[in-house]
């Protein structure tokens, strides 16, 4: 079942991306084709094999917990669009 | 009025005390400037990768094994996607499904005042905490990422919910609290927000097999707030039904100043996680071995040492909760017994004088060369050795009991030797002593003697009150009293 224009928008929307109709029609095909090549993954015959967390064969790798140094605040903030006393400014945010 | 039940679900966030964060090496700290522990990592730039704490992994492991918990052979952790400014990378690391949280399926059990009883527990997950957004004066918002990726473990109840009234709700987050202050796992400072409780709360008519429609309250930050909220949620609730409205299901916040709740606005209008497991992260295994060895390392809990309290040391359930209340100081008394001091005269001084003491000065009551207080507080001068010894000059009459108040309170200012304070003062136990003290009392005091003669015994105190001052306090009162009342019946 080909993947809906409404359903292309909802994605679109969820990840904040805001395009035109003839945009979302572009996509609709590509997502189509990418949904496509699942479904051949679908069809393969996985009887008797044990599902895998990851694709890589590594498991446990941690940090020990020490504290270090990472960024001073004028190179993390170096790269925000607005920034002020400190903070990175961003579109005002009201809860209540 | 109808009958209604509550039913409450919580969902408590702990912060736990690292010293680094989840998946990078920030320092984890209270307060400071803005943006001053930050990198690549925990800001989501592009190319960073996350690498896991291993004590935090260890942290809620020991907390759910604590909490009677599953443990999975093997746990992932999930990229939980919304947009929001606090969250820099577009999701959070979290831990999704049944069965592959770091902990699942377990209980607490709390005592109430209608006794024990078990709440289930559904989940006990590892994820990362998201920055703080300041709103700034003259409109816009700023973030600090700070907190951003510090390590947060979430502890959720099973559904349908075993609490089921604002007392036990208050009493679920006390005690699990302690246990995670117990395990060194959080600080549980509700204040500074290390530990945030969230209930989800409904109220149904109590013939009806269904739960009503809950509403979920944030912004509680104490114990206290937890009780007001759920409470006031229920009658709020109770009261829309009445009036024959229905109950939304709608997120609330609590405001502490009026103890009301009011509607907040939700982040998202219809939540779309759209949970997958992080592909930068590489599956947690747990050998069954290595999670029999935590569970092995678990510290005594704070309910079985309540109870051990009450059968091993004979102690009242209310000295032992005392006791018990935190972990430093049931090792201080226990350090005080293993010194050889008699269980209930240590639980008298510790809750007593030494309580009293400890909150004069500000001081924390510290296992000389065992530990140092995570508060940062001086550490007081009194051990459970010099305890030991004032409890046991009392109990061998060498001292008085309001003596050794006097001698207690020196020794907690300057930490030497009790027995160097009574030296030439010590207490009068001789017989023929106090005899003779007595018998010289009734003799210069022939008014009051022919007092109690006449049947007025309360003038006892007086006359026991002239041998003491005659000793300088030094004459066994119990003694005294026992001589005085002897010699004035004897020859009336
Ligand atoms: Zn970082």
């Amino acid at each position: 079942m080909p993947i809906t224009l409404d359903e292309v928008r909802h994605v679109a929307r969820l990840a904040r991306l805001e395009l035109t109709e003839d945009e979302l029609r572009a996509f609709q095909t590509e997502l189509d084709a990418l949904l496509g090549h699942f479904q051949d993954l679908q069809a393969v015959d996985v009887t008797g094999v044990a599902p895998k967390p990851h694709a890589v064969a590594l498991q446990n790798v941690l940090a020990e917990d020490v504290a270090r140094f990472g960024l001073t605040r004028d190179q993390a903030l170096a790269n925000a669009p607005k920034s002020r006393a400190g903070l990175f400014l961003v579109p005002s945010i009201r809860e209540d | 009025m109808s009958e209604y039940r509550l039913s409450v679900g919580m969902e408590v966030h702990a912060e736990l005390r690292t010293q680094s964060k989840m998946f990078c090496r920030c320092q984890v700290a209270f307060g400071g400037e803005p943006n001053t522990r930050v990198c690549p990592v925990c800001l989501g730039l592009p190319g960073a990768l996350p690498v896991p704490n291993r004590e935090a992994i260890q942290m809620v492991l020991r907390t759910a094994l604590a909490l009677n918990c599953q443990v999975p052979v093997d746990s992932v952790f999930h990229r939980k996607n919304y947009f929001y400014p606090d969250l820099p990378k577009g999701f959070q690391v979290s831990q999704y499904e049944e069965t592959n949280p770091i902990g699942y399926h377990g209980h607490l059990m709390i005592h109430t005042s209608k006794g024990p009883k078990r709440i289930g527990i559904k989940r006990v997950h590892l994820e990362e905490d998201t920055g703080k957004i300041l709103h700034l004066p003259g409109g816009g918002s700023g973030v600090d990422y700070n907190r951003a990726g510090v390590p947060l473990m979430e502890i959720v109840t099973d559904f349908p919910p075993d609490i089921e009234s604002a007392e036990e709700a208050r009493e679920y987050v006390a005690q699990l609290r302690q246990l995670l202050v117990y395990l060194g796992v959080c600080d549980g400072k509700m204040e500074e927000g290390s530990l945030r409780c969230e209930p989800n709360i409904s109220v149904r008519r109590a013939d009806s097999e269904t739960l009503g429609t809950k509403t979920e309250l944030k912004n509680l930050s104490s114990f206290r707030n937890v009780f007001l909220g759920t409470e006031y949620e229920r009658r709020r609730q109770i009261a829309v039904l009445e009036t024959g409205g229905t109950v939304a299901q709608e997120t609330r916040g609590w405001n502490e100043a009026t103890e009301s709740s009011y509607l907040m606005r939700t982040k998202e209008s219809e939540q779309e996680y759209r949970y997958f497991p992080c592909p930068d992260l590489v599956p947690l295994h747990f050998d069954r071995a290595d999670v029999e060895a935590a569970r092995a390392a678990l510290p005594e809990l704070p309910l079985a040492k309540l109870q051990r309290y009450q059968d091993e040391f004979n102690l009242s359930p209310q000295d032992a909760q005392l006791l018990t209340a935190e972990r430093p100081w049931a090792e201080w008394f226990e350090a005080a017994v293993v010194a050889g001091g008699d269980p209930k005269a240590v639980c008298n001084w510790m809750n007593g004088d030494f309580a009293r003491l400890l909150k004069e000065t500000g001081q924390a009551a510290v296992i000389p060369g065992v530990e140092s207080d995570t508060e940062g507080r001086e550490p007081a001068r009194m051990s459970p050795e010099i305890l030991v010894k004032v409890a046991k000059l009392v109990a061998d009459g060498t001292i008085t009991g309001k003596k050794a108040k006097e001698v207690f309170e020196k020794a907690y200012m300057t930490g030497d030797d009790p027995a160097s304070m009574v030296e030439g003062q010590t207490q009068i136990s001789d017989t023929d002593f106090i005899r003779q003290a007595v018998a010289d009392v009734i003799a210069e005091h022939p008014d009051p003697v022919a007092t109690y003669r006449s049947g007025k015994g309360g003038v006892l105190g007086f006359l026991v009150g002239q041998v003491m001052r005659r000793t300088q306090g030094r004459a066994n009162p119990p003694m005294v009293q026992e001589e005085m009342r002897r010699q004035l019946d004897e020859t009336s």
